[in-house]
């Protein structure tokens, strides 16, 4: 992996890790930074490197998702690792956790092993297999978390569903501990969530369609809450979409328990009214929310209760979202959309992009146990270069996802990634 | 029941238990244990002592080894044995075990040897009948001769138990061996630990006054004996561990692991064995190995159990 010495000046170096941000430059070899600061200009840097002049861009460290949804193996058809790649690298995404509802699901130390071996061939950024936390997904039975960890998996998760059988959960957590083993869970009531397919309320009614109250997910939450606290396990809330949840995660962090909260950027920048006249793209799960809850999710991201923001990239054919809005699948596409609508908070005014980034680089790094996500000498070369303010709208036909179900369809949006490095290799530029 | 009940070495009816007894009355049991290993080794092994005594085999739970240890440990002592084969008994039409106990009693044994699947179950038992109980495995509570046994395996080998550290490997949470052996073990001055996965240890058991490993590697370090647990199969796939394959590469014991513990170490193991999951073939018959030691000293220790408990029976 290793590519030719590059150096990037004259930038806007932000770097949430040590929460420094200032002029200067980076110097990157052999896929790791070598230097970086005020002290890295053009002077500095010798004569034969290559030298990018970012002319005042913020470079920062490149962007870590921890929800995204690869078609492989099984579901090639709607993404692959090498469009999901191209995906990643466009949008400055340098680190993808990939979830494991695959078919077979990652629930076997040899389809990690085949998801490492086709991203070492395919990829051009960084995939990471985050293994079923339950085989098969079913939620009965605890998936091999030794030996899934040993092959290579990050994290376990339960997918898109809840662990329901709370004995199953509890033991999972239990054994997790062993192995000090990150477990990620989607937390909503399937029973309560019933056949629900937006958010509850008077939207839903008027609309016609069945609801999901905020309480579906704050249930499990609760529950999960109880049983981290009985069993000390490393728990993160992969995606939470309300208020409630937020205090319930809030109380969790003040007791001392592992927790950590993650939400999609859609939450944070989409309402239910986004859904308008039954547009499916808009259908996602859990569902977004009223404006009001929208508000305070980004409270949350400012104070800090919100830990990680991800794309939860999911492909959809069009076969799957050309149908009524109920009978849709679920899911967005998000890779290439994630730094740009992220910046609306910023060019908002409601976060810093400090923040912002802080919950795409160093806090994903953090909770994953990650080397990247900073701007640090030694540090992996996982290096973005962006300008916040260049406008653009969003044109589905012009993103490499394979699918194109964006809630952002012809957007106007605000930065763009103009340079992406991965271990020091440029791959979007 | 008995005056001379102060003066016995042994002032107990029953053996319900090992939580209960003090170290005299264990080393006591031990040393009859000790002598009963000689008989049993001449060709001559029968004896008179429970001569006219009706001693019955009342096994609720399935059982091969046990049972047939206390049969032919009753039969050395001269006793008449009568095994019970509850599965097809009226507890299949609906008995209570009460009335069960109450049935039995009826017929005037003098010893009863009990095993329930039921934690407490010999206990409640033994409060309904006129004759000694022998607790020979109740739940997950406690299995008083195999920790006997153990231990005399142990003392004949090691030539004590006072400052050995003795590593109980697998599921603690459902063993009454474990149980057995970690207050047994303790008593008589052993360092005890227990080495699991987190979903095979009871709640508390840091209160329990052992050393508590979940990394085997960590827990094997310098012990002088390792003591290995049978895995139930159907706690194998999912439900408490993940699967077979993820248990014995994390808590089977192999040569590798073994290598770990103490170079003079000995591996036990209650039976039935599961090779290839909690002990590989060649540990489980190698040098090491004193599993079928065990089964010898099974007898010895019930013979001792059954000639300690016929001094308080009625003449």
């Amino acid at each position: 992996m290793s590519s030719p010495p590059i150096a990037l000046i004259n930038a806007r170096l932000v770097d949430p890790a040590s929460r420094q941000e200032g002029r200067g430059g980076l110097l990157v070899s052999e896929g790791v930074i070598r230097d970086v600061g005020a002290g890295v200009t053009r002077d500095s840097v010798p004569g034969d490197m290559r030298v990018v002049d970012c002319g005042g861009d913020v470079v920062s460290p490149g962007l870590i998702d921890m929800r995204v949804f690869v078609g492989e193996p099984g579901a090639e058809h709607r993404e692959t690792i090498a469009s999901v790649s191209r995906a990643a690298a466009a949008g400055g995404v340098t680190t993808i956790c990939v979830t494991p509802e695959t078919t077979p699901a990652i629930d076997d130390p040899a389809v990690v092993d085949f998801l490492m071996r086709r991203a070492r061939d395919n990829a051009q950024v960084r995939l990471l297999p985050v293994a079923a936390l339950t085989k098969g997904l079913h939620g009965r039975e605890i998936a091999e978390i030794g030996l899934l960890g040993e092959a290579g998996a990050v994290a376990f998760s339960n997918g898109r569903e809840s662990v329901r059988d709370t004995q199953v959960m509890r033991r999972a957590l239990t054994y997790s501990c062993d192995f000090g083993a990150l477990i990620m869970h989607v937390a909503q009531d399937a029973d309560l969530a019933g056949a629900g397919v937006m958010n509850e309320g008077e939207l839903a009614s008027r609309l016609g369609l069945t609801g999901i109250p905020h309480e579906a997910e704050a249930l499990v939450l609760d529950r999960d809450m109880r049983l981290v606290a009985m069993t000390g396990a490393r728990y993160h809330a992969e995606l939470v979409s309300s208020g409630m949840s937020l205090d319930i995660i809030s109380r969790a962090k003040a007791a001392g328990l592992k927790v950590s909260c993650g939400i999609s950027i859609n939450h944070l920048t989409l309402n239910e009214n986004d859904i308008g006249d039954y547009r499916t793209f808009l259908k996602i799960m859990p569902p977004l929310r009223h404006e009001d809850e929208r508000l305070r999710l980004v409270e949350g991201l400012a104070s800090g209760v919100i830990d990680v923001i991800v794309s939860d990239h999911c492909g959809q054919d069009v076969e799957a979202k050309r149908v009524p809005f109920a009978e849709a699948e679920a899911g967005a596409i998000g890779l290439e959309t994630l730094l740009a609508a992220g910046l609306r908070l910023v060019h908002a005014g409601q976060v810093s992009l400090q923040v912002l980034l802080r919950a795409m680089t160093s806090r994903p790094a953090e909770i994953l146990r990650l080397p990247q996500g900073r701007l640090a000498k030694g540090a992996p070369a996982d290096i973005i270069r962006f300008d916040p303010e260049e406008p653009f709208v969003v044109d589905p036909a012009s993103l490499h996802a394979r699918c194109k179900n964006t809630p952002f369809d012809e957007a106007r949006l605000q930065g763009r990634v103009k340079l992406t490095l991965v271990a020091g290799a440029p791959v979007h530029e | 029941m008995s005056s001379a009940r102060t003066k016995s070495p042994f002032p107990h009816r029953h053996l319900l238990g090992i939580a209960g007894l003090i170290r005299p009355e264990i080393e006591y049991l031990l040393d009859m244990a000790e002598e009963a290993v000689g008989l049993s080794r001449q060709v001559e092994k029968k004896r008179t002592i429970l001569r006219g005594r009706t001693q019955i085999n009342l096994f609720f739970e399935a059982s091969t080894r046990t049972q047939a240890s206390f049969e032919l440990a009753g039969k050395r002592l001269g006793a008449d044995v009568m095994n019970m084969a509850v599965a097809n008994s009226s507890l299949k039409k609906g008995e209570t075990l009460i009335d069960t106990a109450v049935t039995l009693n009826a017929m005037r044994p003098d010893i009863l040897i009990v095993r329930h699947h039921c934690s407490g179950a010999v206990d409640l038992l033994a409060q309904k009948v006129d004759c000694s109980v022998v607790n020979a495995g109740d739940g997950a509570h406690e299995h008083p001769t195999q920790a006997l046994l153990d231990a005399l395996t142990i003392r004949r080998r090691k030539g004590r138990i006072e400052g050995l550290t003795v590593a109980i490997c697998g599921d603690v949470a459902h063993s009454r061996v474990a149980r057995s052996n970690m207050i047994l073990l303790s008593a008589l001055g052993a360092r005890v630990r227990v080495v699991a996965p987190s979903t095979l240890l009871p709640t508390g058991i840091d209160r329990m006054g052992v050393e508590v490993f979940r990394d085997m590697k960590a827990g094997l370090a310098g012990a002088d004996i390792v003591m290995m647990l049978r895995l139930q199969r159907e706690r194998m796939d999912g439900a408490y561990v993940p699967s077979l394959k993820e248990y014995s590469r994390f808590h089977g014991l192999d040569d590798e692991k073994l290598r770990l513990a103490a170079p003079d170490a000995l591996v036990m193991h209650p039976g039935p064995i599961n090779r290839g999951v909690e002990i590989s073939t060649s540990v489980a018959d190698g040098p090491q190995s004193l599993i079928n030691e065990q089964v010898e000293m099974g007898v010895a220790v019930r013979m001792a159990v059954l000639e300690v408990l016929a001094q308080h029976l009625p003449a």
